[in-house]
């Protein structure tokens, strides 16, 4: 796919993948995050940054952290946020893709963030969007996740620093999973030691080995010495279409326990996406340990969405507006 | 670029001398005790170092980065070197002396006041900056300054620092952050 992310000075015009970035991007996305994970310590909470701004959350697939913190990313940046879910809506009633589209921009729409049950639906939407309208991609298909990338990077660094002595392990459901190969790609940007993927083979992706990182169909011999676990989500449609044995199994197997989190490093962090399935991917010992940082991925997803959104609505001047 | 040094640390420093003076009349003239402070980045938090010092003020120095509450932001994009701002104290009906390296347009201490509000209601806040130049597009004037050079509209006064602290004057230069 073309790279429209990047305006000709370089800057961000939209955020499609963390592919076509490189490490500075990145790098930016979180400095700036780190001044606006400041703002819920103050009396009001928000900066006028976005003020006369509108945001579209345009939907096509339920989410509600997402979504909710997306939208409370935009609020506290002062823009007017309009929220469409398309399921309710009007492709219910045979509307296409670009009409829809069409439709919102006539309504002054600034910026998308769009979530797509379909891989490369933000990408079109980017690449049919007027001149002066940007979009977010708040996870399409199998493809890519990249704010949940680059949020779980900054909860990264604000407890390891560095990344580059870090050893990384992504556990569970591989193959179909967006917030996966974000976060694999932005590691492999950010120069970490190691990337491991853990998980039953049915789950690994087989073009796993191009991505740079390591295998491990073990989990106990997976976290040996890791800094950072980051846990998936296992969606039930999987146990469904027969990849997977139960629930009760998948635990057995591939769950992480207090007793397997000793084999990471003493100081590993423990993170997942959410939501979690307790007693399937995770222990509630574990989830609600002293080791896991899950809701503070919560909170620095707002962070990371605002500086996301006001790199990419400053980035292009009053001449494309 | 026909840059030129203006004045070398020594001289700043008797300058930021002079300041805490005025400000200690002022702030006696209205009745201010306790004051906090706070230094807008980068200039005026080495400025407001100084002066916190001098003024052997309780409360540890605030540091306020404006790059969110600028007025150009659509016309110039995100600072990606904004840092973040900290008041560690409360805002709330305290006296505080706000300190910049340099007044010009007035547009600077403008997203300084209103950041300010949004931590708190301050009791009153005095306005101390090291340089007073021409060049106001806003009604904003400092109550305390260390020295009105007089300055060519083209020409820009910038102070370097921490250590040493230097003032330099350039010619057709353009202007970092509006102030």
């Amino acid at each position: 796919m073309e790279n429209l992310q990047l305006d000709d000075r370089g800057g961000l015009r939209h955020l499609l993948a963390i592919e076509g970035l490189e490490r500075a991007h990145l790098e930016k996305i979180l400095d700036v995050a780190e001044s606006f994970a400041v703002l819920p310590g103050r009396q009001v909470k928000k900066v006028p940054l976005l003020r006369g701004r509108i945001v579209t959350n345009l939907f096509f697939e339920s989410s509600t952290r997402t979504r909710t913190t997306f939208e409370l990313a935009a609020k506290l940046l002062s823009a007017d946020v309009i929220n469409f879910n398309v399921n309710v809506s009007a492709t219910a009633k045979g509307e296409t893709l670009l009409d829809t589209l069409r439709n919102l921009e006539a309504m002054h729409s600034d910026l998308f963030v769009v979530r797509h049950q379909h891989s490369g639906a933000a990408h079109f939407i980017a690449h049919h969007a007027s001149p002066g309208v940007s979009v977010v991609n708040a996870g399409d298909g199998r493809h890519a996740h990249p704010t949940q990338a680059l949020l779980d990077m900054f909860t990264i660094r604000r407890h390891k620093g560095d990344f580059t002595p870090l050893r990384v392990a992504i556990v569970g459901d591989i193959q179909h999973s967006r917030v996966a190969r974000s976060q694999i790609m932005a590691l492999n940007l950010l120069g970490v030691t190691e990337v491991r993927i853990i998980g039953p083979s049915t789950l690994l992706p087989a073009e796993a080995r191009t991505l740079g990182v390591h295998l491990y169909h073990d989990l106990e011999s997976g976290l040996e010495e890791v800094d950072v676990i980051i846990m998936l989500r296992l969606q039930r449609e999987r146990m469904e279409g027969a990849l997977l044995p139960s629930a009760h199994e998948y635990f057995q197997l591939y769950g992480l326990t207090e007793a397997r989190l000793k084999r990471a490093k003493p100081d590993a962090i423990v993170m997942h996406p959410g939501p979690i399935n307790r007693g399937v991917e995770i222990a509630s010992e574990v989830a609600d340990g002293p080791r896991s940082v899950i809701l503070q991925q919560v909170s620095h997803g707002i962070a990371v969405r605002m500086a996301v959104m006001s790199l990419i609505l400053g980035a292009h001047g009053d001449g494309d507006r | 670029m026909n840059d030129r040094t203006f004045l070398q640390h020594d001289a700043i420093l008797e300058l930021i001398e002079g300041m805490a003076r005025l400000l200690r009349r002022q702030m006696e003239e209205r009745g201010v005790e306790r004051p906090a402070m706070i230094g807008i980045h980068t200039g005026g938090v080495w400025v407001a170092r100084q002066l916190h010092a001098l003024l052997q003020i309780e409360d540890p120095l605030g540091e306020l980065d404006i790059s969110f509450y600028r007025d150009d932001f659509t016309r110039i994009g995100m600072n990606p070197q904004v840092r973040p701002s900290k008041i560690p104290f409360e805002v709330e009906k305290r006296h505080i002396v706000l300190v910049d390296d340099v007044i010009q347009s007035g547009r600077t201490v403008r997203a300084a006041l209103n950041e300010i509000f949004d931590f708190g209601r301050p009791a009153s806040i005095l306005l101390a900056t090291l340089i007073e130049r021409n060049g106001r597009e806003l009604p904003i004037q400092p109550d305390v300054s260390g020295l009105r050079p007089p300055l060519a509209a083209e020409e820009h006064i910038r102070l370097e620092g921490p250590d040493p602290l230097l003032l330099r004057i350039g010619g057709h230069g353009r202007r970092r952050k509006g102030s």
